[in-house]
């Protein structure tokens, strides 16, 4: 029956040919299109194709410019241009009239506008940016089909800086009644989270709506945002387990309606994506799994009609079974259906039958034994890719019994394969099993040989590094070590006195190294001295060999100059390279030369008992730190590490997306400006760049460990720099305890399975039979391997001689790690830069004055007193006493002059309980008889500018007006707005509450005080005082319960990483949180383990949460707040506290 | 995840190309070429997966016209080869009796139907109602005109 369907199927294709006309009914033939497409239809050659679009592009372009053209005609040469694009010819000159079709067209011509945007561009092109405002219009627009088709557009690409503008309409969308509406609107939520997840964290709840939509295909929709989040942390999704094994059971269950059928099988690919998520949900977590086992088992049984798609999706549900926590009864069903899969005779059944058992295997390499000889039949397949499948399946049952046979077969495809990328991938299988599971020295030095000729330079290079590490570490016995290199300097003589123009150049290298150190272990090296030699010598004659495979040879040649015999040959083949344009490689003949006639010094450098010892490197370069230091003081550039420089390229890019931002109706958090980017970056960057420096001494602390084993490098530099005459320091490796290392020959005792009474079939032929044995010898022996996981079958034997304090794998490890940090600092940097600086704050930023005096910005006001009601702290000490300047003993001293001590007494009374700042001479102007400072006290509620006017001189002044102009503040007069006259040596104190309208890191406040020293005779000084966000804002005591509902509902956000700070026995999350509320009046609302929520708000304005979570040792701030600009300046107050803390 | 979708011919012109990563336009043709001589060397017996660097390819033939999907190695190849046919059958539904002619003539509703079941290389709509009921209300609409 099911073959029936199968023909049916295959009938159908047949009526896709080229001898229907069909298609072309409505173009008319003699249109441009139809011309084009006749063309194409019609090439014979590459130069034809080109000739032919070169004057299509040429036509586009003078049509699309001319203003006659209809949009009727834009929507046709669209295609046209699409069709040059497809065959691979640039039509930029179109990609703007697509945008303008979009935005212009009718219905019709807009949706091929969008079709071709999708084409044209890419996520990242700026053209993008042009597309915002139609996208929009098209939302808000009550034809349904011009908002389907913004919405299909937006889930296939938008600027992500552009998120912001569309997101409460595409949010809307959600509720939509039309079905196609919801599921495309979810499609471009999947969208956002995909480029941007930030900016749809706080729509969560919404996603959850949507997998509960009475429509199938919203529903569907939405899985998709869950596969993702479910992979990113499935723990955060379990409690959605029941729904999905519901909504799984409802679909096997044939709960859908029947357009969702494909073939009669009920909404295939949907039940695929359950399963994976499935998948995800129950790994590792037996609770979580046994929830899922019915629905999985049902999909098993269900999936019984004999279509590709049944097939598909059981090979699906035996991977979540695979993968989920494992039950018995369950895998065996699984394994069960595997093999139908495997004996299948379709050729596409046997492939995926064979990835399916890959899987399988892993857990438990017993399963592949029923199918052994369909195994065995499949290694000889003529299909390549069912081999190389096998290959694969028999990599992952390898053992210390079959790795002969088994790297044989690879060895033999790897003989016939033309495809680079496997051969790569299958050469590092091959010497991986080499070097777990070799039997003896013989076979593992030939496999390998056979690794480098055939992987030739195209492998990963540590397979070589691994090879010659291993050669020189040695194992337990001397004895050994000797064998397995004297076998490699035969094979290789062997190798060499044939045929070597084949060789590849990391063959031959690895060849002159191991001839180079070990060639005086072959018996005849006395007798006949310059045998190796020669032959070295003769490679390098020949002329594929690379300059830096000779360079390998000359190293060997000068470690074998020892008899008078060879000091002859060298000094031949120094003179030879003595004047090679390659600077390396007269350096080495260089050194060939010298030290081929100086003996002694010879022994010195290389001798015989110092080739086990570790070179020490410094790989810190710490030795030139005070080279480095010099250059800085001298002015040089501090180095910039690769990421952080292109980080700033990247910077400079997004200067360009100002001049669109601007325009639009959203308020755009995202525009960055260079100006403000660099200014506020310093901190991040001071802090990357000392994270560096720290590192390096940290490195070199650490120097005994740093050893870098790599082969053939001569030790020429160390701590102190430069090491020529140095003798060599032979560090020697201290004997492991054998107790400590298994017996590399345990593993030939294990008992030989009885695997050949266990192989199915109807009599296989003898050869086959035989193969199977050996193949799957020891496969079935460790019955202790089952459920979970595979266990390592034999113990290594080439084992690794563990390393003694610090290998280099430690330091390697370190160094990740600190990178890991630097660019954890990184990250945070680029987040920084596409945060928020508004158009205002940048011309402020640009016209601003410095300060007149004092200055306000390194001012770090200290803890504030908790402001309640009454406005009177009762804690803070009334500053009388102390000198009268400060109500804070965080503030840096100030020296305290005589007159600060009356003016202070001038603070009016209700102030004078309050906190408040250090005065601050406002301007020093041309009339030294007239002063002004300035002390801002916190009220609760407002910031008071208190500004004491002194008359210092004899004369009174009168008319004493104070004027104060700010775009970002708002300044009420409180009292004192004009003070009629101020007599001879007293002051009058003026009082303003100012109020920041939009937050910014800082502001100047200018200012103008008018008076009349002679009645009528009015002058002026201008002043002006800077004032920063951080001192309007002010706690915000919320519980933990209203602190969450806020959270939510916040759409602003910013995340960076911050510095710890360490103090005493505090947590350093205490004392990092601590420092912030002291220094920024911020109020920690909770503390929970390695979490700390902290609320403020902004004077009269709106509220800021941050969300802080330890993560290695910095800090992670997520900031958000109703206001785009909020969470970017406290951030920037948050990185100073904690720098200056 | 798809990374591409080609339809292309026996003599390996490209029909239509869908690219759901980023290549740049003048590596596509030699990427196209060289997938195309991967997958038309092929026999009918063999299998209709291809390695293709550190890529899949699948592949499916209808008469003269091949169509190929890259995918990455995590993807479940023969839901993938079953979506082929899929596109076609709706294709099918859409043109009656779909040739290649019909494709090359109106490539523009083949991508309009196209951007319907894939999107960033994940599979979104595989009814074949709804796959069709979008191009289908912008015919009505051009009808009407």
């Amino acid at each position: 029956m099911s073959d029936v369907v199968e023909k049916t199927l295959s009938a159908l294709p047949s009526l896709l040919s080229l001898d229907s006309n069909a298609g072309a009914g409505k173009l008319s033939s003699t249109s441009k299109l139809g011309n084009l497409i006749r063309g194409i239809t019609e090439l014979t050659s590459k130069h034809d194709e080109e000739k032919l679009i070169k004057k299509e592009l040429a036509a586009i372009k003078e049509q699309v410019a001319s203003p006659n053209t209809t949009m009727r005609q834009m929507k046709e040469i669209m295609v046209r241009a699409i069709y040059c694009e497809m065959l691979g010819y640039q039509a930029s000159v179109s990609y703007i009239h697509a945008i303008k079709l979009a935005q212009q067209g009718s219905v019709l011509e807009k949706r091929l506008g969008y079709l071709a945007v999708s084409l044209f561009l890419n996520e990242s092109d700026e053209f993008l940016l042009l597309l915002v405002n139609t996208v929009l219009k098209d939302l808000q627009s009550t034809n349904l089909n011009e908002v389907c088709m913004a919405l299909t557009a937006v889930s296939q690409m938008f600027p992500k800086d552009m998120i912001p503008a569309i997101l409460p309409i595409v949010e809307e969308k959600l509720t939509h009644p039309k079905e196609v509406i919801r599921r495309k609107a979810v499609l471009a939520l999947y969208k956002f989270y995909l480029i941007a997840p930030n900016q749809v964290q706080h729509i969560h709840s919404k996603f959850r709506k949507a997998l509960c939509d009475k429509d199938p295909g919203v529903m569907t929709a939405s899985l998709h945002i869950y596969l993702q989040l479910v992979k990113e942390s499935p723990e955060s999704y379990k409690d959605l387990t029941v729904s999905f094994v519901t909504i799984l059971r409802q679909v096997v269950g044939g709960k859908l309606p029947m357009d969702f059928n494909y073939h009669s099988v009920p909404a295939p690919w949907l039940q695929i994506q359950l399963l994976r998520i499935l998948a995800y949900l129950g790994k590792e977590d037996q609770g979580t799994s046994e929830m899922m086992y019915d629905v999985l088992e049902e999909s098993l049984r269900r999936a019984e009609m004999n279509h590709n798609i049944t097939y598909a999706i059981l090979y699906e549900c035996v991977k979540s079974i695979y993968t989920v926590y494992p039950k018995a009864e369950l895998l065996e069903k699984a394994a069960k259906c595997i093999g139908n899969f495997v004996l299948s005779p379709k050729i596409n059944l046997k492939y995926l039958g064979l990835k399916a058992l890959t899987y399988v295997v892993a857990q438990d390499p017993n399963l592949a034994l029923p199918h052994q000889m369909t195994i065995i039949e499949c290694l000889d397949h003529s299909d390549i890719i069912i081999k190389r499948a096998t290959l694969e399946l028999l990599f992952r049952i390898t053992n210390a019994q079959n790795v002969t046979v088994i790297v044989e077969k690879m060895l033999e495809f790897l003989r016939q394969s033309s495809n680079d990328y496997s051969t790569v991938d299958l050469v590092g299988k091959v010497a991986e099993l080499a070097e777990k599971y070799s039997p003896d020295n013989g076979w593992f030095v030939q496999t390998m040989n056979s690794v480098f000729s055939l992987g030739g330079d195209r492998m990963q290079p540590d397979i070589p590094n691994n090879f010659l590490r291993l050669l020189a570490e040695g194992f337990d016995s001397v004895e050994e070590d000797r064998q397995l290199r004297l076998f490699a300097v035969d094979s290789y003589v062997l190798l060499l006195q044939g045929e070597t123009a084949s060789l590849p150049q990391c063959f031959l290298q690895v060849i002159s190294w191991v001839l180079g150190e070990y060639a005086h272990l072959r018996p005849d090296q006395a007798s006949d001295p310059g045998k190796v030699m020669r032959l070295l010598t003769r490679l390098l004659d020949q002329r594929h060999a690379s300059a830096q495979t000779r360079r390998w040879i000359l190293s060997a040649l000068t470690k074998l100059c020892s008899s008078p015999v060879s000091i002859a040959l060298a000094r031949d083949v120094g003179e030879r390279y003595f004047g090679s344009l390659d600077t390396v490689l007269r350096q080495r003949a260089h050194e060939l030369m010298i030290l081929s006639q100086d003996a002694g010094l010879r022994g010195r450098v290389l001798s015989a008992e110092g080739r086990l010892e570790h070179v020490e490197v410094d790989s810190s370069l710490s030795f030139l730190d005070g080279h480095v230091s010099e250059a800085l003081a001298a002015g040089a550039a501090p180095y910039k590490p690769p990421h952080q420089r292109q980080e700033e390229l990247a910077h400079e890019k997004a200067l360009s997306l100002e001049p669109y931002g601007l325009s639009l109706p959203v308020s755009l958090s995202t525009c960055s400006i260079t100006d403000r980017l660099t200014d506020r970056q310093s901190p991040t960057r001071l802090s990357i760049s000392s994270s560096v420096s720290g590192n390096s001494t940290e490195l070199s602390l650490k120097g005994g460990s740093t050893t870098l084993k790599l082969d053939g490098v001569k030790r020429v530099w160390g701590k102190e720099g430069y090491l020529v005459q140095q003798p060599k320091e032979v560090v020697e490796e201290t004997p492991l305890p054998p107790t400590e290392l298994p017996s590399p020959l345990g593993s030939f005792q294990s008992p030989v399975s009885q695997t050949q009474t266990a192989s199915p079939g109807p009599e296989p032929d003898q050869e086959r039979q035989q193969l199977a044995s050996s193949l799957f010898v020891g496969v079935g022996t460790h019955h202790s391997v089952c459920l979970m996981g595979r266990t390592e079958a034999a113990p290594q034997r080439f084992r690794r001689k563990p390393k003694g304090t610090g290998s280099s794998s430690g330091t390697s490890e370190h160094s990740s790690n600190s990178s890991h940090s630097s660019s954890g600092t990184a990250a945070g940097n680029t987040l920084d830069s596409t945060t928020a600086a508004t158009g205002q704050q940048i011309s402020q930023h640009a016209l601003g004055h410095p300060p007149v005096n004092g200055n306000p910005i390194v001012e770090t006001p200290g803890p504030l007193p908790p402001v309640r009601d009454g406005g009177v702290a009762a804690e803070i000490p009334t500053g009388h006493t102390d000198s009268g300047t400060l109500a804070d003993p965080n503030e840096d001293p100030v020296p305290v002059r005589p007159r600060d001590l009356p003016l202070i007494s001038h603070l009016p009374a209700e102030l004078s309980g309050l906190a408040r700042s250090k005065l601050t001479t406002l301007c020093p102007g041309p009339d030294p008889g007239l002063a002004l400072s300035s002390c801002r006290v916190y009220k609760e509620d407002a910031l008071v500018l208190v500004v004491f006017v002194s008359n210092n001189s004899d004369s009174t002044l009168h008319r004493v007006a104070l004027r104060f102009t700010s775009k970002q503040l708002e300044v009420s007069c409180v009292s004192g707005d004009l003070v009629e006259e101020v007599k001879g040596h007293s002051v009058a104190t003026c009082q303003y509450a100012v109020v920041m309208m939009r937050a910014s890191v800082d502001v100047e406040l200018a200012g103008l005080v008018s008076y009349q020293r002679v009645p009528g005779q009015p002058r002026a000084t201008p002043f002006s005082l800077r004032l920063s966000l951080k001192h309007f804002i002010r706690p915000l005591t919320v519980s933990t319960g209203e602190y969450g509902k806020m959270w939510l509902s916040f759409s602003h956000d910013v995340k960076q990483n911050l510095r710890l700070i360490t103090a005493g026995d505090q947590s350093p999350l205490t004392a990092t949180l601590d420092t912030l509320r002291d220094r920024l009046h911020l109020h920690v609302v909770d503390i929970i383990g390695s979490e700390g929520i902290v609320a403020c708000r902004l004077l009269r304005g709106q509220p800021c949460l941050l969300h802080c979570r330890v993560h290695a040792d910095s800090l992670a701030v997520w900031l958000r707040s109703p206001i785009p600009e909020f969470p970017d300046s406290l951030l920037y107050h948050c990185q100073k506290a904690l720098a200056e803390a | 995840m798809i990374k591409f979708l080609l339809m292309v011919n026996k003599q390996g012109q490209t029909r239509l190309s869908k690219y759901y990563e980023k290549v740049d336009i003048g590596k596509r043709p030699a990427l196209e070429a060289d997938v195309v001589k991967g997958c038309l060397s092929r026999k009918k017996e063999q299998c209709s997966f291809v390695e293709y660097k550190d890529f899949k390819l699948v592949y499916r033939q209808y008469a003269a016209l091949f169509i190929v999907v890259g995918i990455s190695d995590t993807e479940n190849e023969l839901s993938i080869y079953e979506l082929v046919h899929n596109f076609v059958e709706v294709l099918d539904k859409y043109f009656g009796h779909v040739s290649e002619l019909d494709i090359m003539f109106n490539l523009d509703k083949v991508h309009i139907i196209l951007d319907e079941m894939i999107q960033n290389g994940h599979i979104v709509e595989t009814n074949r109602n709804r796959i069709l009921a979008p191009l289908l209300a912008l015919d009505k609409m051009a009808e009407a005109h």
